[in-house]
């Protein structure tokens, strides 16, 4: 008897998976790893393509730009998020590999230069951001503020979002020591809605009424002004793939450049590229 | 028949349960090997006391300064700040539970203690976020709360339960004989305590203590989260500082693979675990010299 119940378990089991083998073994698998800026970008197209592509299985993961790159280099991922471009040591260590790190640009990104939402100050130039940060200013007062210590709040060293502060708006320099650290771009955000003299910077996806985006040269941090090109601390965000992308990969970015894509890049807080 | 298959089935639990045992010895081993393997190849690069006596830390600049001082003062800091407030907190609580509260009190008590140690160390950083910094921000009117100060507060109230239950259990174990014997040549309950009952469990207490610093020098997302990250040397416990772990866990996701830097990251995590080994050793090395001092073959 129990015999019986288990050979029927068995044949239902074994039907269910042969009716639905037609999807399970055609599934063509896409992984991506990368930035964590990205990661809203790649969810949300990623969720979208599955929708009109039902044989498509996409998984995104974070761990940020190097990892990203890494993961091309490796052969780990099929598409790589950075959201800085590829470095010459990277390009050569997949060469080794026999990797072409190919970019693919899907995005534009504003960095904006936030503060504290009580702070009087309303735009900065370049010139006194960087000032700030490598340590010449430390009271608002010396840029039209209040007579108060700026707390300047800088991201981990090794993040897409910082290098390319640190070459827009530092040249490269370095920020001054006693800096604070976070981590991501939340963090940076909530650190500055909490602290009244604190300045920082972010991904123009993550301004949002608790902190106040300033105006850099006199351009206030836009979609319009970043197309444009008129706000400087802009950047181009990337998904890598080893070659030029093919199969189920090349169908994806090109949903991801395509009018949708690029709908669900604006809405996620980020710049179209066109 | 029988008696055969039970031997060996003896013997295959005796297996399974020894090369579970050794698995964790396995584990260590490969997590000992990774550090050095990844790890000292920095020390080519850069220098042994550059790295540990440098008091700049730059690794991805154009001309790169791995300086780690300022990171591991950061880290002493903030794990003596929490040491000043777990060994009250958990020693006292210990003291409480063992020797004042009655049977009931201790049954509620000890259970609720112990579960403080269950919640996850991101939660502890919320907390030191969003409600311990912008209070001590405003109390003392910093310009920003994240200090090295709001970093030892957390770390300490983490560490209490481990000072606490260790010690709890030490005190537990201290003999009814010794007690007793103490009453017994008039002693109050104040002299018990502090010259028979305290020096007995010392051995536990201490080694509750080191536990308890081990902890907070390798707590991660907590201090990162709540101690700012200023890789500077700390001058008062109210300046945001930058610990060992902070820094290895903010950049190790996005360094380049191979790199100077990423080797620095795993160095920073063998200074670390040498760091700790040490705290580990001297725990041994106190909790057995006291255990020969009062004679108990525990």
């Amino acid at each position: 008897m129990k015999n019986k119940l288990f050979l029927k378990v068995m044949a239902a089991v074994t039907g269910i998976a042969l009716l639905s083998g037609g999807y399970a073994f055609a599934a063509k698998n896409i992984t991506i790893k990368g930035s964590t800026t990205l990661l809203p970008i790649a969810q949300a197209c990623a969720e979208a393509f599955m929708n009109q592509h039902l044989d498509v299985d996409i998984s995104v993961q974070g761990g940020g730009s190097g990892v990203g790159i890494a993961s091309i280099i490796d052969d780990t991922a099929d598409i790589g998020d950075a959201s800085r471009p590829a470095k010459d040591k990277e390009i050569a260590k997949g060469k080794e590999n026999g990797v072409d790190v190919y970019a693919n640009v899907v995005a534009l990104d504003g960095i904006a230069v936030i503060i504290h939402p009580g702070n009087p100050v309303t735009g900065l130039k370049n010139d006194q951001i960087k000032d700030i940060y490598t340590g010449k200013i430390s009271n608002w007062k010396e840029v039209g503020g209040n007579n108060a210590k700026i707390v300047v709040v800088s991201r981990d060293s090794s993040s897409g979002t910082f290098e390319t502060f640190n070459k827009l708006a530092l040249d490269g320099e370095k920020v001054r020591p006693d800096a604070l650290l976070q981590a991501s771009n939340q963090a940076v955000a909530m650190t500055i809605s909490r602290t009244k003299g604190a300045i920082g910077y972010i991904g123009m996806g993550y301004l949002s009424d608790a902190v106040k985006g300033v105006d850099v040269n006199g351009i206030s941090p836009t979609k319009e002004n970043v197309i444009d090109g008129s706000y400087i601390l802009a950047r181009k965000l990337f998904m890598y793939t080893n070659g030029k992308p093919q199969g189920a990969t090349a169908d994806f970015i090109l949903f991801v450049l395509s009018d949708d894509g690029q709908k669900i890049v604006e809405k996620e807080g980020f710049v179209p590229i066109k | 028949m029988k008696a055969n298959a039970r031997r060996i089935k003896e013997r295959i639990y005796k297996y399974i349960f020894s090369a579970l045992a050794f698995a964790s010895l396995l584990f260590l081993v490969g997590i000992t090997i990774t550090l050095f393997v990844e790890g000292t190849p920095l020390f080519k690069e850069v220098g042994f006391f550059k790295f540990l006596g440098g008091t700049l830390w730059y690794p991805t600049h154009s001309e790169p300064e791995y300086g780690i001082l300022p990171l591991i003062m950061g880290s002493l800091w903030v794990t003596a700040g929490a040491v000043a407030i777990c060994v009250p907190l958990g020693v006292g609580s210990a003291l409480f539970i063992n020797e004042l509260a009655s049977r009931r009190t201790r049954a509620f008590l000890k259970p609720f203690i112990e579960l403080l140690a269950g919640i996850p160390s991101i939660v502890y950083g919320f907390f030191g976020i969003v409600i311990v910094a912008p209070l001590i921000q405003d109390l003392l009117n910093l310009p920003v709360g994240l200090t090295a100060f709001s970093g030892s507060l957390i770390l300490g109230i983490m560490a209490t339960p481990t000072v606490c239950s260790i010690s709890e259990d030490a005190l537990n174990f201290v003999p009814k004989e010794f007690r007793e014997a103490s009453f017994a040549v008039g002693a109050n309950r104040w002299q018990t305590l502090t010259r028979v009952v305290i020096p007995a469990a010392a051995s536990g207490i201490s080694t509750s203590i080191i536990l308890g610093m081990s902890r907070a020098v390798g707590e991660t997302m907590t201090v990162l989260m709540v101690t700012g990250g200023a890789a500077v040397m700390p001058k008062t416990f109210f300046q945001p500082v930058r610990p060992m772990t902070a820094t290895i866990a903010a950049e190790m996701g996005e360094t380049v693979m191979g790199s100077t830097h990423y080797h620095s990251l795993f160095a920073i995590g063998l200074i670390l675990f040498l760091i700790t080994l040490v705290f580990n050793i001297v725990a041994e090395l106190i909790s057995r010299r006291f255990r020969l001092k009062l004679g108990l073959g525990r």
